[in-house]
């Protein structure tokens, strides 16, 4: 499988994620700077990492979602590349209308910095393929501003395709409904606040993330 | 020719920021304070001629988020 990683100026975790994908897929990603207008040929999959992009100037995201790169990422997510944003990631594809929904200061205001449990709500998606439904999973939070809202209709419509992949099980940041995961109406761009990447190997005290790219090796490769 | 855009939450959307100075001022003795919202003012030096239509395009495309955020146009009077 050949994978991407988008860099942009502030983002933090991308070398996070090009080290788990390496573990997982065995090459190494290519990481794709936010000025480039096109993706290598051939690419398979791409990520968008955590951060803090462009400072989270104007709202978290949005400086972001509008550089050359993302573009070509939506572009690509049209053609039915699996696309993932993790966390500044989520943010990030959110504001470029390729997820719905917005995320928002955390409810109590603060850093929120811990494992969270969470359960897998569906376990039918290219990414949540290596969980069962309902099973409850540990990954790790780190951010601002994960509070994830989105008008009444859009969440019923959310709950009734199944495109809720994740739910926190305890409060973490207001999300409305606990929502910690969404998918796109194809089923090929998610967006989460919690971090798999960085729960790959048994010395980062979980592996509950490493079966997210498993899952997704498996359906697309 | 300058332009102020105001960029508040919608309505119905819950605005944690604005709670929290809420609770500041009650807590330095503020007691008439019913409801804080709290929102962005962003100042456009433009162009003459620039069009409303093309400042609503700026606020539709980038200042604002319509998925969360109102915005309101204010032109001002140039100096």
């Amino acid at each position: 499988m050949k994978t991407a990683v988008i860099v942009f100026p502030g983002s933090n975790c991308d070398r996070d994620l090009a080290v788990a994908l390496e573990l997982i897929t065995g090459s190494k990603p290519e990481m794709v700077w936010h000025r480039e207008t096109e993706l290598p040929d051939g690419i398979d999959f791409v990520g968008v990492p955590g951060g803090f992009s462009y400072g989270d100037y104007l709202r978290s995201g949005a400086m972001a979602a509008r550089s050359p790169v993302m573009r070509a990422v939506k572009d690509a997510a049209g053609r039915g590349v699996p696309v993932i944003g993790i966390c500044n990631g989520f943010q990030v594809l959110t504001e470029a209308g390729m997820l719905p929904g917005a995320l928002m200061r955390n409810a109590r205001l603060s850093f929120v910095c811990r494992p969270v449990p969470l359960r897998v709500e569906n376990s039918q998606s290219l990414f949540t393929a290596g969980y069962d439904a309902g099973e409850a999973i540990s990954l790790p939070v780190a951010h601002h501003d994960g509070n994830y809202q989105a008008d009444a209709e859009t969440l019923d419509r959310l709950e009734g395709e199944g495109r809720v992949a994740f739910r926190y099980l305890d409060k973490v940041n207001g999300s409305a409904r606990d929502i910690a995961g969404v998918l796109n109406d194809s089923g090929n761009v998610l967006g989460l606040m919690p971090h798999p990447e960085r729960v790959v190997e048994a010395a980062h005290g979980g592996t509950d993330g490493r079966r997210l790219f498993e899952g997704l090796l498996e359906t697309v490769a | 020719m300058k332009a102020r855009v105001f960029i508040t939450l919608k309505n119905g959307v819950l605005d944690p920021q604005g709670k929290a100075i809420h609770h500041a001022l009650e807590g330095l003795g503020f007691s008439g304070v019913n409801d804080v919202r709290a929102g962005k003012l962003i100042e456009l030096d433009l162009a003459e001629g620039t069009s409303d239509t093309e400042i609503e395009d700026m606020c539709r495309k980038l200042l604002a988020n319509t998925v969360i955020e109102n915005f309101r146009i204010e032109r001002m009077e140039t100096a």
